[in-house]
């Protein structure tokens, strides 16, 4: 794809390049690509020269170039954006923003409220931890457990999705009545059986030893790929009767190479918008297992362990409660929004620039 | 309709088989009711031999499976391993709380997500749509435990600091739960905080997918028709719009309402309700394969019923949808 754009005018930075992108657009002739897509050279050529012709400046970009610039002018995604990597940031650095450690005890401050002195902003609980500190180290355990689930989920939905929906037939049934079966079951209870008997504490791996933030993670995820499955499958559904999957065929492309090369860039924009879902669906469930004591378990601090250690006293200590709760609320809804944002920017079929 | 009813029915069956084998396997391998009586030292040999006997846990699992199936169908679901009580009665005595709690939150969730998501699609871009919109978000992103928590610290304080009980915040009943009118009031009392804490989340996603139904119907050519004939916007919106922007979500509340059945586990802990949520934790940590058994299949049966449901109500609404 290419845009021409014109030297910018004083005053109307937007308005001008996004009409004449739009008419460009519409003529060429992949109006309902998606982003990533293997595009063919010819068009650009003619355009190219065209516009060197006429004088104009020109710049070629791609699809993701697009979604990026879209992206980034979606005022509500983009400062969600910046709040969510500032929360995960204060996470992965807690050890050296944190003026305490996760269990570290400060017996002159037991059951201090919010306060600035001695830096318990969050309080302090009957043992004198810092809830702050913990918090922080909450966020980071939170966080790579949410980050763990979305990309193995993502990984294994794509798989089944694709397969199914390319190949059909009796893959397509066997994979699909199987995610059917698995919808079937509630899903908060098979994660509690699976949680409360898949043994506890590590995963050893030989030489990889793994914390139990990646077991709840892979528990998660062999539920969390059922929705991304079901997308992708659509997707390759409708992807497989197109042209170039045919044109590909017939060039004697292979059926694996005509999945990852042609189809699925055509497929990521779904995806990535679901991955965000799966993304804050994950904290959430992580910290419902965690506080019903299934999940993480302590000493590990996770947002969810801390609010059920809170919650024998929270009628007198209520932050002990409160912050860690908030700020689950904080990164699913920056996650949420910021899904939102990236849905508007990833469609191709929308060219409107939304606030 | 009555041969598409038929041939679901008998599709599920299969479906429930195969789903009850998986887990049946998947949890009488991991789970071992006499853990904690293996581990105490003064707990005779013999007994747990004898315990493991009468419940077959000595045999291989697929015997096992023939046994629970036998059980499931011949004896309600037998009995527990520990105690050996009849599971069937005190997983109906769990629905009755879980009935009248899902019942409430969905009726609830129906009545307000529909007015917000009609007045939101007729109102778009106004600033009720725009709040409406940021705290639905709000209520997509608020973990269920701990809107819960926050809840209870609101009103013990509040029952704290001036003696004023709104609303009871554990349990379903007082100690004493008195009779008539005076024992409806208290039961409401104790609901209402579980009922809006199970409720907030479909609330905030009902009323999303209510408005965006809504804007649907109301760009659609018939509602162009109505105006244009010179009907008054009211009529168009109520008699015309909204009847057929209820029909999705319809099936969606159908939908729902099947996996909330296994879905309250949640509220019920933190509310300390003694529903079917609290009976699943209850039999997980007692390591109760045969409860969580009847549990889970009791939820995955209403899960399949509802879904039916919703695709036959669905039918008898949508003229364009042909069951057969």
């Amino acid at each position: 794809m290419t845009e021409v754009s014109r030297p910018p005018e004083p005053g109307s930075p937007d308005a001008p390049l996004v009409d004449l992108d739009g008419t460009l657009y519409a003529s060429g002739s992949q109006v309902r690509t998606m982003p990533g897509a293997p595009t063919d050279l010819a068009p650009e050529l003619t355009d190219s020269a065209l516009a060197h012709e006429s004088g104009l400046e020109l710049k070629a970009r791609s699809q993701w170039a697009y979604a990026r610039s879209r992206f980034f002018r979606h005022r509500l995604a983009m400062g969600s954006l910046v709040v969510l990597v500032a929360v995960l940031l204060c996470g992965a650095f807690a050890g050296h923003i944190a003026s305490y450690s996760y269990d570290a005890i400060d017996l002159n401050n037991i059951n201090a409220g919010p306060t600035t002195t001695a830096h318990h902003y969050f309080g302090t609980d009957q043992l004198g931890r810092d809830y702050f500190s913990r918090v922080l180290y909450g966020i980071r355990t939170s966080a790579r457990v949410a980050f763990f689930v979305s990309i193995l989920s993502t990984i294994l939905g794509t798989l089944v999705g694709s397969f199914a929906g390319y190949f059909g037939g009796w893959l397509d049934n066997l994979l699909m009545r199987f995610t059917d079966l698995i919808l079937t079951l509630p899903p908060l209870a098979v994660l509690l059986v699976a949680a409360a008997r898949l043994g506890n504490g590590t995963i050893n791996l030989g030489l990889f030893h793994l914390g139990q933030e990646y077991r709840v993670a892979l528990i998660l995820a062999l539920l969390f790929w059922t929705g991304i499955a079901r997308v992708v499958r659509g997707l390759f559904l409708s992807l497989r009767e197109k042209e170039y999957v045919e044109a590909a065929k017939a060039s004697g492309s292979g059926d694996v190479r005509i999945i990852f090369r042609h189809m699925l860039p055509n497929s990521m924009g779904p995806i990535i918008v679901n991955m965000t879902l799966v993304t804050a669906g994950a904290i959430l469930t992580e910290s419902a297992l965690s506080f019903l004591g299934f999940g993480i378990k302590p000493p590990t601090a996770a947002l969810g362990n801390l609010i059920a250690q809170g919650e024998t006293q929270m009628q007198t200590q209520w932050w002990l409660v409160v912050f860690p709760g908030l700020t689950i609320v904080i990164i699913v809804m920056c996650i949420n929004f910021i899904g939102d944002g990236l849905r508007d920017a990833l469609d191709p079929t929308q060219r409107r620039i939304r606030a | 309709m009555v041969t598409y009813i038929i041939r679901r029915l008998l599709y599920s069956i299969p479906v429930l088989f195969v789903s009850s084998f998986l887990i049946f396997t998947f949890v009488a391998t991991t789970t071992d009711p006499l853990e904690a009586a293996k581990m105490q030292p003064n707990v005779n040999k013999a007994a747990i031999a004898l315990v493991q006997k009468e419940n077959h846990l000595d045999k291989p699992i697929i015997e096992r499976y023939g046994y629970w199936v036998q059980d499931a169908f011949t004896h309600d679901f037998g009995k527990t391993i520990l105690g050996s009580r009849p599971i069937l009665p005190d997983m109906l005595n769990r629905l009755k709380v879980t009935l009248q709690l899902i019942i409430a939150a969905e009726v609830l969730t129906l009545l307000l997500a529909i007015a917000v998501g009609v007045y939101s699609a007729v109102r778009q871009y106004s600033i009720f749509d725009y709040s409406m919109t940021t705290l639905s978000f709000l209520g997509l992103a608020i973990p269920v435990f701990w809107l819960g928590l926050i809840l209870q610290i609101i009103f013990v304080n509040i029952f704290n600091k001036w003696g004023v009980r709104i609303f009871y915040t554990s349990g379903l009943d007082n100690v004493d739960p008195g009779t008539g009118l005076h024992f409806l009031i208290q039961r409401i009392q104790h609901l209402v905080l579980p009922v809006f804490t199970l409720a907030t989340i479909s609330i905030a996603g009902y009323s999303r997918f209510m408005r965006a139904s809504m804007l649907e119907v109301i760009n659609a050519d018939y509602i162009r028709t109505a105006r244009a004939k010179g009907l008054i916007e009211r009529r168009v919106v109520l008699k015309h719009a909204f009847r057929n922007a209820l029909i999705p979500l319809m099936t969606l509340a159908a939908i729902d309402f099947g996996t909330l059945f296994g879905g309250t586990v949640i509220t019920e802990t933190v509310y300390g309700l003694p529903g079917m949520g609290r009976y699943f934790i209850d039999a997980l940590s007692g390591g109760e394969t045969y409860v969580i058994m009847a549990w889970l299949m009791v939820t995955s049966v209403m899960v399949v019923f509802f879904n039916l449901v919703a695709d036959v109500v669905l039918g008898f609404l949508d003229p364009r949808i042909r069951l057969d």
